[in-house]
């Protein structure tokens, strides 16, 4: 099971708490974790990820092990630890305006 | 007795307030979907217990929300907006072409018939409809593509289209205004556009008589005189009398004519009503002080309305959406302001009292007549 944590804004919307859990066919990769997340719960769509260009939205990152993947490719492989459901995929929204 | 529900679009989230025809006491709820920027809600004419708002942040995008029990509960519906075909550009500040890319529904017009038809006004300008009760929107592209689109630029708040303007006697007729391109018309059902600005006239831009380019704020018009129009635009109050193929200055004596709302009493199509702000560089009233304006000869003889609303050190703005009215006998007449006030009159303007006083800043107001 992958563990999904979400900013608190995409909890209430969704509501759901902040960490989820589902499963996630192999290849575990951003997109297709993704692409579980909307399918489960759609009023998500859009939110994360613009929703023509699939792009992520400027001001959400993403998190795995620490690390900021918000960069990678989307379909590059995510960590084992991330995988095996021990450390979650972080979907975070930035610390920006006033 | 019937009741009157006033939609508070606010910048942290949506209030609904409620109250019997004596509009004298109150129950305010909410926030709804707290934090996020609500530009606005509307209720369907044809059933007034479907409600649609547009939930928006600069994190997550767009969201929209439709409430079948009037407002009890909401359940988000769909958010894609697809411009239809390739985009394409339009100008860019700078006078560059700058792809076109949406960013939010600024307002929902509701169909007078059908609760599940919905136009939508979205930022980069354009005009979409669901037929589906929001689940899916699809572009009128008409608009966009009837030859001017791509000379468009935004206004300081963006491109958006906020104003929809349904006439009940004519589905076909639908008038819209773009900051900061101007207004369109269209007369076969939003297949085909023209613009509808001769007669305005905007000092700020370099053909001050061009067909496109000007800032409209608002325009208003009472259901039963569809083809006269009154126009809030960034400076001059407008007024047209052939559904928009020319305008002329109403602005007479108002002691500015810059401003951003407008709207009509609900029986009688010559009253109108601005509150005149004094510039484009300073949002809030002239000397502090807080003045609903009235017309009830459809412009240019003007007169302040003031008893209750505050006469000194007022700094607020009251935006293009934050203006409506009932259809009660006695009239009344609603605005918020950008300190998170919002009031009535429930006599045509000439008494004023704060329903609320501490929302947060207020983007949008719509009043339900209910039975």
């Amino acid at each position: 099971m992958i563990r999904v944590a979400l900013p608190g804004p995409l909890a209430t919307l969704a509501r759901i708490g902040s960490e989820v859990t589902l499963d996630v066919p192999p290849p575990v990769t951003q997109r297709a974790v993704l692409d579980a997340v909307e399918t489960r719960w759609p009023a998500l769509r859009g939110t994360m990820r613009d929703a023509q260009s699939g792009r992520r939205r400027s001001l959400v990152r993403f998190y795995a092990c620490g690390e900021d993947v918000s960069h990678e490719s989307p379909d590059a492989p995510l960590p084992e630890a991330v995988v095996s459901g021990d450390e979650p995929y972080i979907v975070l929204g930035a610390i920006a305006g006033g | 007795m019937s009741r009157v529900r006033v939609l508070v679009g606010t910048r942290k989230g949506a209030f609904i307030l409620t109250s019997s025809e004596r509009r004298t006491r109150w129950t305010v709820k909410g926030p709804y979907f707290a934090g996020w920027e609500i530009y606005h809600l509307k209720g369907s004419p044809a059933d007034p217990d479907r409600l649609y708002a547009s939930q928006s942040s600069a994190w997550f995008g767009q969201v929209v929300q439709r409430s079948n029990d009037g407002g009890r509960t909401w359940a988000p519906v769909g958010n894609a907006f697809a411009y239809e075909g390739v985009p394409g550009t339009h100008q860019w500040y700078d006078g560059t072409p700058h792809p076109w890319e949406f960013k939010r529904v600024w307002h929902f017009e509701p169909s007078p018939l059908e609760p599940d038809t919905v136009y939508a006004g979205v930022e980069d300008a354009a005009l979409f409809r669901t037929t589906d009760g929001g689940q899916t929107w699809q572009e009128l592209p008409g608009l966009r593509g009837h030859g001017t689109g791509s000379q468009w630029t935004p206004g300081a708040g963006g491109m958006g289209l906020h104003t929809i303007l349904l006439n009940p006697a004519d589905p076909a007729s639908i008038v819209v205004a773009i900051s900061a391109a101007g207004a369109f018309r269209t007369d076969d059902g939003g297949a085909t556009w023209r613009p509808i600005n001769r007669g305005l006239k905007s000092q700020y831009i370099p053909d001050p008589d061009a067909e496109i380019g000007h800032c409209v704020h608002r325009i208003a018009r009472h259901p039963s005189r569809p083809s006269v129009l009154f126009m809030q635009k960034h400076w001059d109050v407008m007024r047209s009398d052939d559904g928009g193929e020319s305008w002329r200055e109403v602005s007479g004596n108002l002691p500015t004519d810059f401003g951003f709302t407008i709207d009509v009493h609900s029986h009688e199509p010559d009253t109108v009503y601005v509150v005149p702000i004094k510039s484009d560089a300073e949002h809030y009233p002239l000397d502090g002080r807080l003045r609903v304006y009235r017309s009830r000869t459809g412009g240019n003889a003007w007169e302040a309305l003031s008893d209750g609303l505050p006469q000194r050190n007022c700094y607020v703005n009251v935006l293009r959406e934050a203006m409506a009215t009932d259809a009660l006998e006695s009239c009344g007449i609603y605005f918020g302001t950008t300190g998170g006030q919002v009031y009535v009159s429930a006599d045509s303007g000439d008494h004023w009292s704060a329903i609320a006083r501490d929302l947060p800043a207020v983007l949008s107001v719509e009043v339900q007549t209910l039975a």
